[in-house]
């Protein structure tokens, strides 16, 4: 279970998260929706430990995460994985050996065993076989998935997803959406995601928590969301150029 | 006007003592993670290879024009007091306690301190940095123990042989143009310098060696603002890597000066 209790956090003059909460149950699939820039990403780093927090606290399975000492954050981040916005792929190593890194930096497996559990999660995500490329020789969709399969590589309890559907193709977007879905029903992993990607949200969400002004304004399930008569979600989901949030930016 | 002078001035102050107390602070870090187990012994050899064997070329040519030059110019003054003899103490005693060290430091601060800045600060705007630390790696272990181990190493090595090559530059311009026997100037080398000359020399290689790879990597974390991030980051640590580079050796030469006269 993820717990953020009252997270504050300030960028210069920039407050990004305001007493932020929200809770994500073991297991459920939680959609972060927002505008660009509206501190979703940041939001993803403080769970993992990448940020501190200046206010407020992140609970994983019941340990805060800011005030753990290396080791055992270390072992906090052996159970979480974090698919990044850009893939952020190894530059130096070839796609296996980006996606069985975690296994050869932290477990005794035998390198072709580590091999193999990498080709199994290349499949996963519908990229066997192209284990010997460079992350150079791969389109962006591709990156994306790389990412995904590194990610789940180690079985993972939690994941977390920046932007996995952003700037790929709606074919791409639509199986890593069934990813996302099949891995929530068969593992009952933990999935944080954020997105702008309605029809992504829509898809693969349990819950799905609406952030502006680095707080969260509204949650509920896809139904819920659809139907709230609240102003700035309902121009937010319909993508609306004019509404309360566009108002406020150009005030 | 005057506020303006004094705001800059304080930024300036500022962002100074910002940038030692990063420095510092990534220096005790990497210090207690070289010898904090596991040792990624694989790592180490791969920098090693990049920062020492992939230097060679560029340090034998750089080494061999500084001994001709070097023979050339103190032969041109000794051959008017009539003492070319000396030329070989000279030239051995100025590269290998001064030449030798700062010349290979320079030349590695410029080849492999950039290379590593521009390679950490790309990994840090492409977020590989933080995937690194996702996935449960520390950075400062994977990334920066293995440059500053084989900086360490390899820079007094890179040091020892610049030495040699410098030398026999020397002494090529000394037997072949300037008229002194091959024994005489083997003779006048090894009787001028001392064992106290050779460790200062390698000392300081040493100490640029690790200042070398704290700077480039430190620098390579703090990138921001995209590839133009990157180069700037990489002019930076190359200026201030010769500046500090040049710093520690002044004070380490005037170390030995005083306290090993």
């Amino acid at each position: 279970m993820i717990e953020i209790q009252r997270l504050s956090k300030r960028f210069n003059n920039n407050l990004v998260l305001d007493e932020l909460s929200l809770n994500v149950q073991t297991g459920q699939t939680c959609v972060i929706i927002g505008r660009s820039g509206c501190g979703k990403s940041v939001l993803l780093k403080h769970i993992v430990g990448l940020l501190r927090p200046d206010n407020g606290r992140v609970l994983v399975e019941s340990k805060e995460v800011a005030s753990l000492k290396e080791l055992e954050l270390a072992a906090l981040r052996s159970k979480i994985s974090m698919v990044f916005q850009g893939g952020a792929l190894f530059d130096s190593m070839n796609v296996s050996e980006n996606v069985g890194f975690s296994l050869l930096e932290h477990t005794h497996l035998d390198p072709k065993e580590i091999l193999e559990r990498a080709e199994e999660s290349l499949s996963l995500v519908g990229l066997g076989g192209i284990g010997n490329l460079m992350p150079s020789e791969l389109s962006g969709g591709m990156k994306k998935r790389v990412a995904l399969a590194r990610a789940i590589c180690i079985k993972p309890e939690i994941i977390l997803y920046d932007e996995p559907t952003t700037g790929v193709d709606p074919i791409t977007a639509d199986c890593i959406n069934e990813l996302i879905r099949s891995l929530h029903d068969k593992l009952k992993v933990t999935s944080l995601v954020v997105t702008h990607d309605m029809k992504s949200a829509y898809h693969i969400a349990d819950k799905i928590a609406m952030m502006y002004k680095g707080k969260i304004i509204l949650e509920g399930t896809a139904e819920q969301i659809q139907e709230t008569q609240d102003p700035v979600v309902h121009q937010f989901i319909n993508g609306l150029s004019k509404g309360p949030i566009t108002e406020v930016v150009d005030a | 006007m005057f506020m303006l002078f004094f705001m800059d001035l304080g930024r300036k102050i500022l962002s100074f003592m910002y940038f030692f107390g990063g420095l510092a602070s990534l220096t005790a870090q990497t210090v207690y993670q070289t010898f904090k187990p596991p040792y990624k012994y694989g790592h180490i050899v791969e920098q090693s290879k990049k920062a020492g064997y992939d230097s060679l070329p560029i340090v034998s040519v750089v080494a061999l024009f500084i001994g001709f030059i070097f023979a050339l110019q103190f032969g041109y003054f000794m051959q008017r007091i009539g003492s070319e003899m000396y030329i070989a103490s000279l030239v051995a005693l100025a590269i290998v306690r001064e030449l030798g060290p700062v010349i290979t430091a320079l030349i590695v601060a410029g080849r492999v301190g950039a290379a590593n800045t521009a390679e950490l600060g790309s990994m840090q705007v492409t977020e590989q940095i933080d995937a690194l630390e996702t996935l449960a790696t520390n950075p400062i272990k994977y990334l920066v123990v293995p440059r500053f181990v084989a900086l360490g190493i390899m820079l007094p090595v890179l040091t020892l042989y610049a030495n040699i090559v410098g030398i026999i530059g020397s002494y090529l311009i000394c037997v072949v143009k300037l008229g002194i026997t091959s024994s005489m100037y083997m003779n006048m080398t090894f009787s001028a310098l001392l064992y106290k000359d050779l460790c200062t020399g390698l000392f300081k290689a040493w100490i640029f060696g690790m200042v070398i790879a704290l700077v480039s990597c430190y620098e390579g974390f703090n990138v921001d603002g995209g590839a133009v991030g990157v180069g700037r980051a990489t002019t930076r640590s190359v200026v201030i890597s010769f500046l500090m580079i040049l710093a520690a050796d002044c004070l380490i030469t005037a170390l030995f000066y005083f306290i090993f006269p």
